[in-house]
């Protein structure tokens, strides 16, 4: 699914990743960890190509990300469910439109009818509010609607940066429970987090590996968390 | 040649591609107003500008044409002189191979002519005026070399005015002219993608958040491009359509001048040269398609 092998990234001249090796499997349910500005949006930037390795190699659904085409790099996102800590929507249009937009955007909007939609928006509690514009929306419910817009392709890979970092403890757990159902349906999810109680229920519930950002560099974490 | 192709199937997307991603971009915004009435307002100089080089153009092509093919004969002679010469010349011409006709301009014709000087009184039986002969040349003309050798001999007071050097200037000028008015138009062609690049350039700026949700969702540059493409080439067309509309009404109630205003009355469109104005606002949307694809191409090549 994702391979990294001793990739790197640095940025005006300082070291934000180095030597940063790992082989996720389809399927897999990771959390990244580290203090705020260890370096973790970093790694997810440079898991969908927003950011391209310095160093090393990254590997993305068996494509190696160096010289890809801007063509082909939209054609990996397309495959890549991402959720922001501040989710960002196209403001002027309805929360319905803004879910389905990866599928708009793609030529696929035929692929998804109306009874799976409701289905996609029901699961994430949203039903009554496909109506309303983004900024009519709680922070909860505007993370929510982030996770669906981002399984609305049925991506292989999701990822998801602070995913919580705004919300209530109920809230938290909402989103998490949601991700790991997602995991379970197969979807290989990776979650950057600083928030050790969240990784704590979740590891209860399903088989997560932690991996955690020290000195620039990403290592698995062991049972102290 | 690629590059055409890619260019005209980049339109033809403008008018068959999908028409849902125009929603992507806010509907309102000051750009959208900018960019329609500065289309409105070159559509409408390029009217006045097309015009006023399509009038030169008419002009110069006439001056050109009526005094090529005309030239005049003028005697001065003393009085006791001149009836001989003018017989003397007349012979000449009528004999000269090239030379349709030769007429002698009578009194009132030469008084005409005077009036704009002289008033309408002119007393010229008292005057001593030179007497005029009109000459009308066949397509091929004379030979003039010869033609002034011929009348030096047989008239001496008689010199041959063949307009050239009067006609070479206003004819430059009227070419001058027309190509001024191209030059403008391509000026007003030039300023509009300018101001529309502007104004794109401002939109995609606004649109930040808008441009990296649609790339965090998969969206490809072609997607994105297009439709702000498409929204600011419909703008210019529309705004264009109206400024050629405007300018096309203006040009047609232009107050008629008399024959003294000859050459304002010429500054309208004839017959199928009407046609010409439409092909502004296509033209127009085209500016507007070719200024804000590049604009938008660039900026989405800076965003990561």
């Amino acid at each position: 699914m994702l391979q990294l092998q001793e990739a790197g990234f640095s940025y005006g001249g300082r070291d934000i990743l180095t030597d940063v090796s790992l082989d996720v499997a389809p399927g897999s349910f990771y959390f990244l960890t580290g203090p705020s500005g260890a370096g973790k949006t970093t790694f997810l930037r440079l898991c969908y190509q927003a950011l391209m390795p310095t160093r090393g190699i990254v590997r993305i659904l068996d494509r190696d990300v160096r010289g890809l085409e801007r063509e082909d790099i939209t054609q990996i996102r397309r495959r890549i469910g991402v959720v922001h800590q501040d989710c960002k929507f196209v403001d002027h249009l309805s929360m319905a439109e803004n879910i389905k937009m990866p599928l708009q955007v793609s030529g696929r909007s035929s692929e998804l009818d109306d009874a799976s939609f409701r289905d996609l928006v029901s699961w994430v509690g949203l039903s009554a509010h496909m109506d309303a514009l983004p900024d009519e929306l709680s922070s909860g419910e505007r993370q929510r609607a982030a996770l669906a817009r981002a399984v609305v392709m049925s991506p292989d890979l999701i990822l998801a940066d602070e995913p919580t970092g705004n919300l209530d403890w109920e809230m938290a757990q909402k989103i998490l429970r949601l991700l790991i159902e997602l995991n379970k349906m197969g979807k290989t999810v990776i979650i950057a987090t600083h928030d050790l109680q969240l990784i704590r229920t979740a590891k209860s519930k399903v088989p997560a590996r932690v991996l955690r950002i020290a000195n620039n560099k990403v290592q698995l974490a062991g049972a102290d968390l | 040649m690629k590059k055409l192709y890619v260019f005209l199937g980049n339109l033809t997307d403008i008018s068959i591609g999908d028409f849902s991603a125009d929603k992507v971009v806010p509907p309102s915004g000051y750009t959208a107003y900018l960019t329609s009435f500065t289309a409105g307002a070159m559509a409408f100089l390029a009217v006045f500008a097309m015009a006023l080089s399509l009038a030169t153009g008419r002009l110069a092509d006439r001056w050109s044409g009526e005094l090529a093919r005309t030239s005049t004969v003028r005697i001065s002679a003393p009085e006791g002189q001149m009836l001989a010469q003018l017989d003397a010349v007349v012979n000449v011409l009528e004999t000269t191979t090239g030379i349709a006709s030769a007429r002698v301009m009578t009194d009132d014709e030469q008084r005409r002519l005077l009036e704009p000087w002289f008033g309408p009184d002119l007393p010229l039986e008292n005057l001593p005026i030179p007497r005029l002969v009109e000459v009308l040349e066949e397509s091929k003309g004379p030979d003039m070399e010869g033609l002034r050798l011929r009348l030096s001999a047989e008239a001496p007071g008689a010199v041959l005015d063949d307009h050239t050097r009067w006609r070479r200037p206003l004819v430059a000028a009227a070419s001058r002219l027309r190509s001024l008015g191209a030059i403008a138009i391509l000026l007003i062609a030039g300023s509009t993608a300018a101001m529309i690049t502007l104004a794109a350039q401002s939109a995609l700026a606004a649109n930040g958040q808008v441009i990296s949700v649609l790339r965090l969702v998969g969206a490809r540059d072609v997607y994105i491009a297009r439709a702000f493409v498409r929204r600011f080439t419909m703008r210019a067309l529309l705004g264009a359509i109206i400024g050629t509309t405007l300018g096309m009404v203006a040009i047609l109630f232009l107050p008629s001048a008399a024959e003294e205003g000859a050459f304002l009355t010429g500054l309208g469109f004839e017959g199928w040269y009407w046609m010409w104005p439409l092909l502004i606002p296509p033209l127009a949307a085209l500016v507007a398609f070719w200024a804000t694809r590049t604009a938008a191409f660039r900026a989405l090549a800076r965003i990561s």
